[in-house]
């Protein structure tokens, strides 16, 4: 494992030259993924590795695409989509028109999830979704609407444990080990680049969802982006986190209400 | 094997397992009516639709609390953490827990080896690692971390596992500071930091 003097470095580093700062991410989380890189990569000794981060902003990137955690699938905790499903949703559709924000999308697999469900709630024509992440390489995925065949078997029992009732194989096409998900889903949909550790607020929204993203980051980090998302919330709006995230650690929750069991908290003023 | 070594100073006991470590767990944590200041962190491979199964059983079975991990959580002595499934499970410098759904190792998430190094870099030697019962590789390089950071380790005897790979695994790459069956393990924890030399 490397040393914490050789990741202080590291982060030091990054922030003198690229200018992002991983100094707040979760420290354990940190130091393995850059050790995995680290060997993954065959190096031996740090300071190879450190220059090579230096003077090659083509190697940085992929070191940053490496070390953040991009895990995701679609339907995720279906239990959170049901409550969406029932409860949020239903609410939202009172409204002329609806604000989505994914912060921390990834590959967008959360993002077409949430379009399936307002599709069928007679929802999306009057919808916006905006699907944020630092990392450009898993937006340009995103952006395609096309995911692993294999993984479609789990994704539609996941659907249908959330309460669809659609054939699954309705939302894509499927074509050589790939599912291209139908393009009307992807319509209201605007992809951008965000950090959540340097960027500001850039609209309002009736729902955030930003799920397994805090995870990474220490509590002074989760503190600034909860407080950014306060101030990107509209009065009665929802805030979903992921199912091992909570906001009582960054925010007096006498704003917020939490519904049911989920990670979803309703900001009451 | 120091078989009447007495650990002191223990901050954390952590428990790893897989298949058969369950009915170990059942036997030993309802025993335990009371700790003397340190932590119990289980981590064990099981199916994301047995979430709540575990916590139920011993929230009802055993007399410490079982705190529910959600991430940074901080790290108390004399309550009961299990890994959720689905996460690895870390160890910050602050004495908290955080979570993290990076690739699985050893094809499982939680990998007890993923917390096992994790807590040994932070707990050092106050640490116990217990590897129980499981037909799988993980753990054993979790073990090792935790004897070269200066901690402890106890491996289940293979024989008295319902699933003897995982300890033999162990015990063939390492070598562990006691090697015991259930109703030995149950004492060992029993008399973690009783005496304060
Ligand atoms: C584990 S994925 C979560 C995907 C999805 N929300 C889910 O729950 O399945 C975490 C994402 O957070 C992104 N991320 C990490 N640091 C970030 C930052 N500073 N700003 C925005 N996104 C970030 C990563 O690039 C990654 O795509």
């Amino acid at each position: 494992m490397i040393e914490d003097i050789e990741l202080e470095t590291l982060i030091n580093d990054v922030y003198e030259y690229y200018g992002f700062d991983f100094g707040s991410y979760s420290k354990a989380s940190l130091k393995r993924r850059v050790n995995r890189i680290f060997h993954l990569d065959g190096f031996t000794h740090f300071h190879d590795f450190l220059s090579k981060v230096r003077t090659d902003p083509e190697y940085y990137k992929k070191m940053v695409d490496e070390i953040t955690v991009n895990v995701t699938e679609m339907f995720r905790d279906p239990s959170f989509y049901m409550v969406l499903r029932k409860e949020i949703l239903p609410l939202l559709g009172t409204k002329p028109f609806i604000r989505i924000w994914h912060a921390g999308c990834s590959t967008g697999e959360e993002v077409y999830s949430m379009a399936i469900l307002l599709k069928e709630a007679g929802l999306l024509h009057k919808s916006i979704l905006y699907a944020t992440d630092v990392n450009a390489t898993v937006l340009e995925t995103a952006k395609k609407g096309i995911f692993p065949l294999r993984m479609i078997k789990d994704y539609a029992d996941n659907y249908r444990d959330s309460g669809g009732q659609q054939d699954f194989s309705n939302f894509y096409i499927a074509n050589y080990g790939f599912a291209k998900f139908n393009e009307d889903l992807a319509e209201k949909m605007v992809f951008s680049q965000h950090n959540l550790v340097s960027d500001n607020s850039f609209n309002e929204f009736d729902l955030i969802l930003c799920r397994n993203v805090l995870i990474y980051f220490d509590n002074k980090l989760q503190q600034r982006v909860i407080n950014l998302f306060d101030d990107s919330l509209a009065i009665l709006g929802f805030l979903a986190l992921g199912t091992k995230e909570t906001i009582k650690y960054s925010i007096s929750t006498s704003k917020y209400k939490q519904i049911e069991k989920e990670k979803i908290w309703r900001k009451i003023k | 094997m120091e078989e009447n070594k007495i650990i002191t100073g223990c901050k954390v006991i952590i428990i790893g397992g897989s298949a058969g470590s369950l009915y170990a767990l059942i036997q030993i944590l309802p025993e335990i009516v009371k700790v003397n200041s340190f932590a119990i962190v289980i981590v064990v491979h099981r199916k994301s639709s047995d979430e709540q199964t575990l916590e139920d059983l011993l929230t009802l079975k055993s007399k410490l609390e079982v705190k529910p991990v959600e991430d940074k959580v901080p790290l108390l002595p004399n309550y009961i953490y299990i890994a959720p499934s689905n996460y690895h499970l870390l160890f910050e410098k602050e004495e908290t827990l955080s979570l993290d759904t990076s690739e699985k190792i050893n094809y499982s998430r939680p990998s007890i080896d993923v917390s096992f190094e994790s807590a040994a870099e932070v707990y050092g030697s106050s640490l116990i690692g217990i590897l129980l019962s499981g037909s799988n590789k993980d753990g054993t390089l979790g073990l090792q971390a935790i004897q070269a950071a200066g901690g402890t380790v106890v491996v289940q005897n293979p024989l008295s596992a319902e699933m003897p790979f995982m300890p033999n695994n162990a015990i063939l790459n390492m070598t562990p500071d006691f090697i015991l069956n259930v109703q030995e393990i149950l004492e060992f924890i029993l008399s973690v930091n009783s005496t304060e030399i």
